[in-house]
């Protein structure tokens, strides 16, 4: 069960003469939840972007199912569409309806009949209930429903990983928890999971392992338990008590 | 804008009426011969608009592959659409007219190629290649202005570069750019009448002829003028048209 989906070992990156990322070195199994936490600025981000390259690391390795991440372009594309992205601003596409922003993956890139990705939108748009907004454009959607909108996307490309960027980071606060279910519910399923995000009440609820980022650094990894009541660093405790204390 | 259009209409019969510069019998539609000369001067309207819009068709093509590696990550390819833009659009529109018609075919024969050059598709290509620069602008600009996250979100659903420009940045970007490229289409319409020069019977070419015979030129130009203003009302009311009913489908 515990093969390894994601490997970075030594990753470094460099914002022009910027450090964004030291030596960081995270596996992630399949079927793993990761919750990457930190504040503003930590790179928590930008080692979500690099496992599926919307940004390139420097230095050191990244490997997905075993496969080391490369420069070919053919590679970047398989490697893509084989990992689902959720975004913080959603980046639904506005010119379509919210069923051909689900269909446009699945036939485009992947060569499906129309029926098929029809068929599979409309399972998945079920499955962030909201079933009965296929035909909106996503300017009509609350924010809340948007990103909803956004996770089913992805899942209809059936990736084996998927990524969240501060996913409830944009949203309203009522709005929240509906992504937040929709995310629990994925990670029940068996979903291999890496999620940016501050909702500490989404990490100790499915995290297998919360990853404490600060100035580019893994400063601390532990199981939530540990990671809540026991922070070994300073920076990690502070943290905590920041975000914690309302 | 149209009351503004036959506002001047009236001023110009008014004028006509209150002294005796104007003689306006030469295209006065009463009387036979001024119908002739109406009928000839309009009958250029159909080559002026032909001109325009096979020359716009193309430009908007040809722009659009001018524009594409100014968007690329690689410099050479950058460098490529700078140098065209730049040395395109320093050129004069007469002076390349003249280099396409007059200089044109003499590279073709040194090639051994018959190719020849005839006023219709030599107006048409300097249209095209000077409008296809102002038009690969405007492109980069509405590529430009749609949100880098676009571009990423169809990159994560497994599209490719030519995927994700045809139905992810270049759908939302033709919104954006219509009215820039609607004036340039406008424009073209205008510079068309440079093809008068090189014999194209279009509206200026009539205007003149007919000026050479009838010894009219206040009146015959004062028509052409007309003429060029109806049509590029006609299209701007064409083009607010078609802004409505593609600004009807964002729905943002």
């Amino acid at each position: 069960m515990s093969k390894t989906a994601i490997e970075l070992v030594d990753v470094n990156k460099w914002f022009g003469s910027f450090h964004v990322l030291k030596n960081i070195n995270l596996t992630v199994d399949t079927g793993e939840k990761v919750v990457i936490c930190g504040p503003s600025g930590s790179g928590k981000s930008t080692v979500v972007r690099c496992i599926n390259r919307l940004e390139e690391h420097q230095k050191g390795t990244i490997r997905l199912d075993g496969r080391e991440l490369t420069n070919d372009p053919k590679s970047i594309a398989s490697i893509q569409g084989e990992i689902g992205m959720v975004f913080q601003q959603f980046n639904l596409f506005p010119h379509l309806s919210v069923l051909e922003n689900l269909i446009l993956g699945p036939m485009k890139a992947r060569g499906q009949s129309r029926a098929d990705a029809v068929e599979k939108a409309r399972h998945y748009l079920a499955r962030v209930r909201i079933p009965d907004q296929a035909d909106k454009m996503p300017g009509q959607l609350s924010g809340g429903q948007q990103q909803r909108v956004a996770i089913a996307r992805s899942l209809c490309m059936e990736p084996k990983v998927m990524l969240f960027d501060e996913p409830t980071s944009a949203l309203d606060p009522e709005m929240i928890s509906e992504v937040l279910d929709v995310m629990v519910e994925l990670a029940l399923d068996g979903m291999t999971m890496v999620v940016v995000t501050h909702e500490m009440g989404f990490a100790r609820k499915v995290a297998d392992k919360i990853v404490f980022m600060d100035e580019g650094e893994i400063v601390e990894h532990a199981a939530p338990d540990m990671f809540f009541s026991q922070p070994k660093s300073e920076r990690c405790r502070t943290f905590l008590g920041q975000i914690l204390q309302h | 804008m149209k009351s503004i259009g036959l506002l001047c209409l009236l001023l110009l019969g008014l004028g006509g009426c209150s002294s005796g510069t104007w003689g306006w019998y030469v295209i006065d539609p009463t009387t036979k011969s001024g119908w002739v000369n109406i009928k000839f001067l309009i009958s250029g309207m159909g080559d002026t608009i032909l001109i325009s819009i096979i020359a716009a068709a193309i430009s908007i093509v040809l722009g659009l592959i001018v524009a594409l590696p100014g968007q690329s990550s690689k410099r050479g390819w950058r460098i490529v659409n700078r140098v065209y833009v730049e040395f395109i659009r320093s050129i004069p529109l007469l002076p390349m007219l003249f280099w396409v018609f007059y200089g044109l075919p003499i590279i073709f024969k040194s090639m051994g190629l018959n190719i020849p050059i005839d006023p219709f598709w030599g107006a048409i290509i300097t249209l095209a290649v000077s409008d296809s620069a102002f038009t690969a602008e405007i492109y980069r600009s509405g590529i430009q202005s749609i949100a880098k996250g676009q571009k990423e979100a169809a990159q994560t659903i497994g599209l490719n570069y030519a995927q994700t420009m045809r139905y992810v940045i270049l759908p939302q970007a033709i919104r954006r750019i219509l009215p820039p490229l609607a004036n340039q289409f406008i424009y073209i319409v205008k510079m068309s009448a440079f093809a008068s020069v090189i014999g194209m019977q279009e509206l200026t070419r009539r205007a003149n002829e007919l000026v050479v015979t009838e010894y009219r030129p206040l009146e015959i130009y004062s028509l052409l003028i007309v003429e060029y203003l109806i049509l590029v009302l006609v299209i701007s009311a064409g083009v607010r048209w078609l802004e409505r009913r593609m600004g009807s489908d964002e729905r943002l």
